[in-house]
């Protein structure tokens, strides 16, 4: 089966910043696949080659089978789209906005009414379909523009931060429609986030890092390669107790959110000895799996947050030589 | 087409069906019909915000009613003096003013697609399986539209400013109104292009939009003139279709050929009096030409 997208050595120059640098990576039919990692790295960028908006600077991509240069008109047909920032005519109502997508990509009229019925169903908004768009919240926005996404039903559904913006709750519903999606459809989704408890909904994820990819893998395989759970306890006495854990076990503990905080290989079997040999009184122990904020940490050195703090450093600095500001 | 098996005889409606299966789209290649269905929903856009906006059809039609009734009013004691009898000033600027009333419109409308890439619209256009001509000429011609529409209202008006309505002239009129609306559009679409801030826009329609109207002749007859002012007259593209309209105007009127000729005395280059049919067709030529610019302007991709 060909893969849904499949990328060689691509990079992309803009002026004198490379966004990015030499990527390959293929994405099979029917997977979601990840692109994780913080503002600037490169997402933006990729995704834009990916659905034909910019071209790219050498290397080439493949999506759902064509080639995004040279076959574009194919490929936009094939793929839906969610940007991060809206594309709605927030004057029109939810239907003919999903109308406007419909002409505009050719659906043929016929499956027009059942299918924008059918997505319009699938997030919760049929019921709202004739209010302007203007009137909807922001989650629901969202969720209008993967309905129209899937409208023309694309073979790849392409989401560039489908959550950004949006409160906690709602970011866990517009993931609660992706995942039904998931079942329904017959579709590849690739998306990007910089949220890393959502990358977890991913098949598989690639960690982008000043636009390359440093690590490419399933979310549980990229966790088991750092292999090390998260321990924090909190002690009669924390300081002696960080003390007694290098004196005793070797391990190097800080503290963090007051409480004595240290990484192991295996949490539960580590706290057994813990109670047995630690001479401070434990009040209570917390163990957790390695995130993929962990994994990101470890692959890149550095949070997203920091990274995310350090490009825009660099952009201000380049931006200065430049002279644009 | 859509692949969807609705048995005759089962007792699951299509309703039904659509909510437990997916309703199967096949995207056609794109074809001229595709494109053609491209042009007639962005055109349809426009008149459905148009539609909905009836803000800006209102105000846009207070300054060429102040020109019209005010300018017109005040003015007319002082000038008519200059003017035969019979012949109001409202009258004489009626055709202006007329013209006046679609330009804001039109480039505003064009205005449309800077608001559309600030708003990200912009995109959900530029990312579909379309030629990008269907795009940009969808949008002219919506503009074309709805500012004909607003010269429309302002056409109605034409009793008030003793311009008869005659059914020949009123056409006239309207056709040419057509063509002015499409080319001022397919100006500022070529201006938003470039432009990607609506403030930059704005004030750039302002530096164009009055020197354009006051250089075309609206408020006063194109001969006698000092030479620089001719010379700009002659190179303004309103002018080319505000002497034509007049000319229409003055054919209904019953006044004598002289005051016709002192009014409405054509645009003469260099003493020659150029047809109407060739005014027409420069507005034309540029029309398309600027649509021709905004089209390669907006097929360049990063």
């Amino acid at each position: 089966m060909t893969p849904a997208i499949s990328v060689s050595e691509l990079t992309k120059k803009y002026g004198e910043i490379e966004a990015v640098r030499g990527i390959d990576f293929t994405v099979a039919a029917g997977e979601t696949f990840g692109f994780l990692g913080p503002n600037g790295a490169g997402k933006s960028t990729t995704i834009k080659i990916l659905c034909t908006l910019a071209d790219p600077t050498s290397g080439s991509a493949r999506v759902a089978g064509h080639d995004v240069v040279r076959e574009r008109d194919t490929v936009r047909r094939n793929i839906g789209l969610v940007f991060q920032d809206t594309t709605l005519d927030n004057y029109l109502t939810g239907e003919q906005n999903l109308r406007f997508h419909a002409d505009l990509y050719g659906v043929p009229k016929a499956a027009f009414a059942p299918r924008m019925r059918q997505v319009l169903e699938m997030v919760g908004l049929w019921e709202r379909r004739g209010n302007v768009v203007g009137t909807y919240s922001g989650g629901m926005q969202r969720r209008l523009e993967i309905a129209r996404g899937l409208l023309h039903a694309p073979r790849v559904l392409f989401l560039d931060e489908p959550t950004v913006g949006l409160d906690p709750q709602t970011r866990v519903s517009i993931w609660d429609y992706i995942n039904d999606l998931k079942g329904r459809e017959d579709i590849t989704i690739f998306l990007t986030t910089h949220y890393m408890d959502e990358a977890e909904n991913c098949d598989r994820i690639a960690i982008i890092d000043h636009g390359q990819i440093v690590a490419i893998d399933t979310p549980e395989a990229l966790k088991a390669s750092i292999a090390k759970d998260r321990v924090q306890i909190s002690t009669a006495d924390d300081q002696a107790a960080i003390r007694a854990l290098t004196d005793v076990f070797g391990i190097d503990a800080g503290l963090h959110e007051n409480l004595v905080t240290f990484s192991v290989e295996s949490g539960e079997h580590f706290v057994p000895q813990l109670f047995a040999r630690l001479p401070q009184a434990i009040r209570s122990v917390s163990v957790s799996r390695p995130s993929l904020d962990d994994v990101f940490m470890s692959y890149t050195g550095k949070t997203i947050r920091d990274a995310e703090a350090s490009i825009g450093d660099r952009n201000r600095r380049v931006a200065t030589r430049f002279g644009r500001r | 087409m859509a692949t969807k098996e609705i048995p005759t005889q089962d007792p699951i409606t299509a309703e039904e069906l659509a909510l437990t299966e997916t309703i199967r789209v096949a995207v056609p290649e794109r074809s001229l019909r595709h494109d053609l269905r491209a042009v007639s929903i962005v055109w349809r856009r426009e008149l459905i915000r148009f539609r909905t906006d009836r803000l800006r059809a209102v105000t846009s039609l207070v300054q060429p009613i102040l020109f019209l009734f005010v300018l017109g009013t005040g003015l007319s004691r002082l000038a008519s003096h200059g003017l035969p009898a019979g012949v109001h000033f409202s009258t004489f600027i009626y055709s202006g003013v007329l013209a006046m009333s679609v330009l804001f419109t039109a480039i505003f409308s064009a205005a449309s697609i800077v608001w559309d890439r600030e708003f990200g619209f912009l995109r959900e256009m530029l990312v579909a399986p379309v030629r990008r001509w269907a795009i940009v000429v969808g949008k002219c011609l919506g503009g074309a539209t709805v500012a004909t529409f607003q010269g429309l209202i302002f056409l109605a008006l034409a009793g008030v400013a003793h311009v008869p309505y005659d059914p020949v002239l009123l056409l006239t009129l309207i056709g040419e109104l057509l063509l002015l609306s499409f080319t001022l559009t397919a100006f500022g679409v070529m201006m938003a292009a470039r432009i990607k801030q609506i403030q930059a826009f704005m004030a750039l329609t302002q530096l164009f939009v009055l020197p354009l109207f006051f250089l075309s002749g609206a408020l006063y007859p194109l001969n006698g003139l000092p030479a620089w002012l001719t010379v700009l007259t002659r190179i303004d593209p309103l002018t080319y279709v505000v002497q034509p309209m007049r000319n229409a105007v003055f054919a209904h009127l019953s006044v004598s050929p002289v005051a016709v000729h002192a009014l409405s005395p054509g645009i003469t280059w260099f003493g020659w009096v150029v047809p109407v049919g060739l005014c027409l067709a420069i507005v034309a030529v540029m029309g398309t030409a600027m649509l021709a610019v905004a089209i390669a302007e907006f097929r360049k991709t990063e």
